[in-house]
């Protein structure tokens, strides 16, 4: 009986922290993906065009900076919540 | 077994509890002392408190020093806490100054004074200090002014874009310098500021070229999309381009300072702690996070170089599309 009467009593009045790392790690999934693709594509472009490798690497930037916001709105997010 | 399990204790029990379970249960007395006496174990320092919060802090803080119950030392990860230090100087007054108002003065004040004597009695064939300054200032002339906005547009910018490069860049750099430790871009305000900086000059150069509803229609509208559409798109449109840029900017630089900051004070207090505080084995760890904290650094310095290239990127991006908000 014990056990089970202390895991209940447990459960019923744990204060759980924590969330905003469970949810920061979730946020990180997209951009993560995103910034691969981004660079990626960019690279792939520096390679078919050298001469347009300063112009792509520039946009390549802009890009990352675009996807890299939302990981970090998701950041901030676990700190205000 | 003990240290384990700080929810399996009774820890937040309070008295009338712990009585009533031993009174009407059937559990064998042994396991009620043997409860009792792992409390006791827990409270070692301080009796039971009634109050669920500052039991379950203590109870917390125990959890991430488990290792640590017999050298009875605690470590303190950094928090946000950091970011309001308490105020230094005109406290009360609405000029009250901190210690992170400092360091923007400071740096900000610094990197003014460079510019001062860099370009104090320009030469034609530069000299000395002269060089950096020229080499800093055709950075941001050549690659982000005239390759975004081109020759002419990009000279009308210049002096906003330069603003806004040299003080993130020069705020950002207190993120790694050893005593100040922090960039005051961490705190929303500074970018908040640079963010209405870029958001005022945008939007006044499109109204100022097309007037103000000719502006806002180009800007939300796009063409050549079906009238259904229409009524999906202008709100995505309107948020994104009012409301959204300027958010994104002042929440990327202080996203991007918070998180250094955190991550960089995390690892040296850190390694302090395992060297200094905890004794005997522990300072195998502390090298590990040395390490860390070494190669953090030198990604900080990236990060802080980038996110200055970036606002400042994206404030010409933004004229730029202002300029041409007909021709999307």
């Amino acid at each position: 009986m014990s056990l089970a009467y202390l895991a209940q009593e447990a459960v019923q009045e744990t204060n759980s922290t924590g969330f905003g790392a469970i949810g920061y790690g979730l946020a990180a999934i997209g951009p993560g993906i995103g910034v691969g693709i981004v660079v990626g594509k960019a690279i792939e472009g520096m390679v078919r065009q050298p001469e347009m490798a300063g112009q792509v690497r520039t946009t390549m930037f802009l890009g990352i900076a675009f996807t890299e916001a939302l990981a970090l709105i998701g950041l901030v997010a676990g700190f205000i919540f | 077994m003990l240290v384990g399990s700080p929810h399996f204790q009774g820890r937040r029990v309070d008295e009338s509890r712990r009585h009533r379970q031993t009174l009407d249960s059937n559990s064998p007395q042994q396991l009620t002392n043997t409860r009792v006496e792992l409390v006791d174990l827990f409270d070692r320092q301080c009796p039971i408190e009634p109050q669920s919060t500052k039991a379950a802090d203590r109870l917390r803080e125990r959890t991430l020093s488990v290792i640590n119950v017999a050298a009875g030392e605690e470590f303190h990860a950094p928090s946000l806490n950091d970011f309001f230090p308490p105020a230094v100087l005109f406290e009360g007054t609405p000029f009250e100054l901190d210690r992170l108002m400092l360091v923007r003065i400071l740096l900000s004040g610094l990197m003014m004074l460079f510019f001062v004597i860099a370009m104090r009695s320009p030469k034609i064939i530069p000299r000395g200090v002269q060089n950096i300054g020229e080499i800093a200032l055709d950075f941001v002339r050549i690659n982000i002014a005239e390759e975004i906005l081109g020759k002419e547009q990009g000279k009308r910018f210049l002096p906003v874009i330069t603003t806004i490069f040299f003080l993130v860049l020069a705020s950002n750099l207190g993120s790694i310098i050893p005593f100040i430790n922090i960039s005051p871009n961490a705190r929303i305000g500074m970018p908040l500021v640079l963010a209405a900086l870029a958001y005022i000059v945008f939007n006044y150069v499109g109204i100022k070229k097309y007037g103000f509803f000719k502006y806002v229609k180009s800007s939300i509208v796009v063409p050549g999309v079906p009238l259904p559409l229409h009524f999906l798109l202008v709100p995505i449109e309107f948020i994104s381009t009012f409301v959204l840029r300027p958010f994104t900017l002042m929440v990327r630089l202080m996203a991007n300072m918070l998180a250094g900051h955190i991550l960089l004070v995390l690892f040296f207090s850190a390694t302090q702690y395992f060297f200094f505080v905890s004794g005997g084995f522990q300072a195998v760890f502390g090298v590990a996070s040395l390490a860390a904290g070494i190669a953090f650094t030198f990604f900080e310095l990236l990060v802080i170089f980038l996110q200055a290239y970036v606002f400042a990127l994206l404030t010409s991006v933004y004229i730029d599309l202002a300029l041409h908000a007909d021709s999307h």
